[in-house]
């Protein structure tokens, strides 16, 4: 460790860090329009199809400056998205096919040029290598300027045309019928998703690139209904996920950058999953076991009220027995009752009859009288 | 003699792949090959601690295991109605992949797997591990291990062809006649998932989808039927394989890229110039459609005319833009098709309809 150079260690951290932020806000809020729209992995395919793109821009210019790599990565991720748009258009290969077909001949592809590359002398490939996991600690000041100004120019994008992206994520239809040019804002998007992936690639590289740009995006639609919470929080989940993952990544050795980040950013989701508010699965089965009782204590109290009502005395007390006959599921009468009993609206008479109380009977007339009318009754309503 | 081994080795994991390959492009699963190719990698990994041994059936089938394992966890996270199932597939193979990716870096320096390897597979040393027999040499490794896969494919699509077919053409159907859609889907799982596991080390895991992926939807431009699709797409993955293999021997690259390609170049042939799905193959139908269509017109419109005062400026031929709206290029479309066709003919100045003509104008009316 570079303890003894603290103000080194603390430049390259903070460039490491200020990077992962970067690509963390810029993925998560485009990730939200990819995950919106059903076209969570098109970002995957933009990412391998990055690849050959970079290994061109190498063989052409032979120079390793990241805006000519990026300027590479973004025309080739762009031609595969076009490619899938076209394949899906104008055949029957269905849209995943087209995916997993571009994904994979473009990297294949990348290899082939790859190899090329490793026999050149000058190419000495470990610069392009951190493309395939991408390497943190590699990032220079030069990378994040790079990084930063495409990363504002796509963010300024997604503000500018707010109202028109999120028409096209939730109506596009709509936005036609309105006059509105949703093929080229199609296209804008799509350019502001190939942003996003080629700021992350020398970060996460190309492999794993797509889970930065669903998982914090998939995260964030848990906690809200809402476009503009959702894009902001997965912006804010993405930059902790990339500022996390790079900086354990970069003081642990032996820890690739790419599969760091992704897992913090798969934690956020596991995390979100579960304990989100209102979506979250644990609200979720506490909301679903709280509905269950009530239902099995309504049941068993519009029994009672029922057999109440043909008695003289309402507040008369019944056999569990009798209720148990009346309903289909004998066995929630018990626990039903105890709710109940809880609720105040019955009390135990002994020996397992049990009477309304007073302010049990007003609440079961509240909710049932107005199903218990004859038919007559009911047919005025 | 290394050489042919390899393009074996190559042609039988193309062919293994592309036989469940058809079936997922057919039901729209295709991503489920790049997730499932992406997530044995822990499985390869932890099962390679046990075994110390890249070509164990224990290895293969543990590995495959954590493929099926992976379509499972995608099918309940989608379930839970909280993540599109594209979201889930692109969450949980990434989060899988790079378990694997870490376990290695961390755990494996030392060994025979490193990940550039299990990405992009090297074909080009899969003949120097070989299995001994007795002291025999009895071939590669590798070429036994896809060989016995490529079996189990063969036979899995063989027993379950028609209630494969059913279940991928009527889901509903199938399972209204009692056939599980769930249990052929697993079983398709683990047929991918055992393929991918057993190319992975030949050809790596992104070659896998290429394979898995990129001949049945190129046989898909070319025919309608499905025996008829799984033959192509074995034909096609095999000349892909080849074809891949020499380009890369002539050029001195990764045999796996250049075979994925060699898909791609094979799919994007099959794009152009297949005979009904291919792109050239509907810009000559649009055009046709449109010829016939202004031809057409052209007959009703002189028809409706014929021998009325104004015929002289409506059936002639420089008034047809103004009157029938039409731009010059499809006025002088129909009129030379017209011509050709012999169902309308120059007179003074004017078209007339010849009998044909008048016929086939009669026919549209009332069509």
């Amino acid at each position: 460790m570079n303890l003894s150079f603290p103000i080194e260690l603390d430049f390259t951290l903070r460039t490491v860090a200020l990077g992962a932020a970067i690509l963390g806000i810029v993925s998560g809020t485009l990730g939200t329009y990819a995950v919106l729209r059903g076209h969570s992995l098109l970002g995957d395919a933009i990412s391998h199809a990055a690849l050959p793109g970079i290994a061109i821009a190498f063989l052409l210019t032979g120079i390793r400056s990241p805006f000519v790599l990026v300027l590479g990565a973004s025309v080739a991720g762009w031609v595969g998205a076009l490619l899938v748009l076209a394949v899906t258009k104008r055949t029957r290969v269905p849209y995943d096919a087209s995916l997993g077909l571009v994904l994979s001949v473009f990297f294949g592809f990348g290899m082939v040029l790859l190899t090329f590359i490793q026999r050149m002398p000058s190419g000495n490939q470990a610069g392009l290598n951190n493309f395939l996991f991408g390497q943190a600690a590699a990032l220079l000041p030069r990378d994040v300027i790079v990084m930063s100004a495409l990363g504002v120019l796509a963010l300024i994008t997604t503000l500018v045309l707010w109202k028109e992206l999120k028409l096209l994520a939730f109506d596009r239809e709509f936005g036609s019928a309105i006059g509105l040019p949703m093929r080229a804002i199609d296209v804008v998007l799509t350019t502001l998703l190939v942003v996003a992936i080629v700021i992350g690639l020398q970060t996460v590289g190309v492999i794993l690139m797509s889970a930065i740009l669903i998982a914090p995006a998939a995260a964030a639609r848990q906690w809200s209904d809402r476009l503009g919470t959702i894009v902001v929080l997965a912006a804010l989940f993405g930059a902790t996920a990339g500022v996390t993952g790079a900086l354990i990544s970069a003081a642990t050795p032996l820890l690739p950058t790419g599969p760091t980040i992704v897992l913090c950013a798969g934690a956020i989701m596991l995390i979100s999953l579960f304990f989100a508010p209102q979506r979250g699965l644990v609200a979720q089965g506490v909301k679903n076991r709280r509905n269950r009782k009530n239902l099995r204590e309504l049941g068993v109290l519009e029994d009672l009220y029922t057999l109440a009502r043909q008695h003289k005395n309402p507040l008369h007390p019944h056999q569990a027995v009798v209720l148990r006959t009346m309903t289909s599921g004998p066995e929630s009468v018990a626990p039903g009752l105890v709710g109940l009993e809880k609720r105040g609206w019955v009390r135990s008479a002994g020996r397992d009859s049990w009477a309304l109380t007073p302010e049990g009977y007003v609440a079961a007339d509240l909710e049932f009288a107005k199903w218990n009318m004859d038919p007559a009754a009911g047919a005025e309503r | 003699m290394p050489q042919l081994e390899i393009q074996l080795i190559a042609v039988v994991a193309a062919v293994a792949c592309a036989l469940p390959g058809a079936f997922l492009v057919l039901r729209r699963v295709s991503m489920l090959s790049d997730a499932i190719s992406h997530s044995i990698l822990p499985g390869i990994v932890l099962a390679f601690f046990i075994t110390e041994d890249l070509n164990s059936p224990l290895l293969i089938l543990g590995a495959a295991a954590t493929g099926v394992v992976t379509a499972g966890v995608i099918e309940t996270l989608s379930r839970t109605g909280r993540v599109r199932e594209d979201a889930a597939i692109g969450l949980v193979f990434p989060i899988l992949f790079s378990i694997g990716v870490i376990l290695i870096a961390r755990y494996a320096g030392g060994v025979h797997l490193d990940v550039d390897a299990v990405l992009l597979g090297e074909l080009a040393f899969a003949p120097f591990n070989r299995l001994e027999f007795g002291g025999m040499d009895a071939g590669p490794k590798a070429l036994w291990v896809m060989g016995a896969i490529l079996l189990a494919n063969l036979a899995f699509i063989a027993i379950f062809f028609k209630e494969l077919k059913l279940s991928t053409f009527d889901p509903a159907l199938a399972a209204a006649l009692g056939f599980s859609p769930t249990l052929l889907h697993y079983l398709l799982m683990g047929s991918v998932s055992l393929t991918a596991v057993g190319a992975f080390d030949a050809v790596g895991s992104v070659l896998v989808v290429a394979l898995i992926v990129g001949p049945p939807a190129t046989a898909y431009l070319l025919t309608d039927k499905l025996s008829t699709l799984l033959a192509l797409s074995a034909g096609i993955g095999a000349t892909a394989a080849i074809s891949g293999y020499w380009a890369a021997h002539l050029a001195d690259a990764s045999i796996a890229g250049s075979i994925a390609t060699a898909v791609g170049l094979l799919f994007f042939a099959a794009f152009l110039l297949a005979p009904e799905q291919g792109v050239v193959a509907g810009i000559k139908r649009h055009r046709s459609h449109r010829r016939r269509f202004a031809q057409q017109m052209l007959l009703v419109h002189l028809l409706h005319h014929e021998g009325t005062e104004e015929a002289a400026l409506e059936c002639h031929p420089d008034h047809l833009q103004q009157h029938l709206r039409w731009k010059e290029d499809i006025a002088s479309i129909a009129i030379k098709s017209a011509l050709q066709d012999r169902l309308v003919e120059h007179d003074d100045g004017i078209l007339r309809l010849t009998r044909q003509g008048r016929a086939l104008a009669r026919e549209t009316m009332l069509a």
